[in-house]
């Protein structure tokens, strides 16, 4: 069986149909546990205080905000190179979950920063990329709401979205390159010295799975419903045409 | 509820606001699929019972 097959529309929706359901259940199963386990169930941190709990819904949107775009940039490829349109509109149905997933991280970030770093924003690295980020989802979407032949919109768009991939590479890794603004480093390590306490990333890997979990379940519906759109469009016009 | 301490208005405003906008988003997505679905039932009935 090849990966290709699903870029037959029938297919994608018969496993996707089966699919969604699993990821939605299990996304609400982990974000619930996730959630409450950690607002109700950890100690507040000895410098932060209650702050820290933030760290659960920060963290897996701040994740899923760069990941999304890079579900975007490969499907975006995809389209370029081989010309499936399931990939083009699955890159379309991911970007409306990457832009809320921008925002919650940017809100949380913000609502976190001022009794902590004593201002909501400053212009570091880690901060301005995500801004930037999130500016280039706005656009990505208005683009393909601008454009009415579909081709020619998500032709654009993938362009776009090769370009925006900068600003996602340097949302992850703008401490690591300019060693300097407020935001910290990675919180979470594979080196059991510099990771935070199992009381915090025990919840925070749940809630970061249920964030995957919701992205995949999101997609898959959003696809299904651009697929049906096309559908929709197509035999309106042929509907026309008769 | 756990006592957040000074922080209550901050923790709170971050889970209401983060928790509003995936309502939101996971609303809005069920609605535009229920009514894209409606709708090509809709036009495949008409087509259908057309010939």
């Amino acid at each position: 069986m090849s990966l290709w097959e699903y870029a037959n529309p029938k297919k994608f929706m018969q496993t996707s149909g089966w699919l969604l359901p699993i990821f939605a259940v299990s996304s609400a199963v982990m974000l619930t546990v996730g959630l409450v386990w950690g607002f109700f169930f950890t100690a507040d941190d000895y410098r932060q205080g209650s702050t820290v709990k933030i760290i659960f819904l920060h963290v897996p949107a701040a994740l899923m905000a760069i990941n999304a775009w890079f579900m975007m940039l490969v499907t975006s490829l995809i389209w370029l190179i081989r010309r499936h349109h399931v990939s083009a509109l699955a890159a379309k149905a991911a970007a409306p979950i990457g832009m809320v997933m921008t925002l919650i991280a940017l809100v949380t970030g913000a609502v976190w920063g001022q009794p902590m770093w004593g201002t909501w924003w400053a212009w570091d690295p880690r901060l301005t990329s995500f801004l930037i980020l999130f500016l280039f989802y706005l656009g990505y979407i208005a683009m393909w709401a601008s454009v009415e032949n579909p081709d020619t919109a998500a032709d654009l768009t993938s362009v776009l979205c090769l370009v925006g991939s900068v600003f996602a590479v340097l949302s992850r890794y703008a401490v690591n390159f300019w060693n300097q603004g407020l935001h910290q480093g990675a919180t979470f390590s594979v080196d059991r010295e510099t990771n935070i306490h199992s009381s915090y990333y025990l919840p925070a890997y749940l809630c970061m799975a249920g964030f995957v979990a919701l992205f995949i379940a999101l997609v898959l519906l959003r696809t299904r419903t651009e697929i049906r759109k096309r559908r929709l469009q197509a035999l309106l016009v042929r509907e026309r045409l008769a | 509820m756990p006592d957040l301490g000074k922080y209550t208005v901050e923790v709170s405003m971050a889970y209401g606001v983060s928790l509003i906008l995936i309502f939101l988003l996971v609303g809005v997505s069920i609605l535009q699929a229920r009514r894209a679905r409606r709708a090509l039932l809709e036009i495949e009935e008409r087509r259908k019972s057309d010939g």
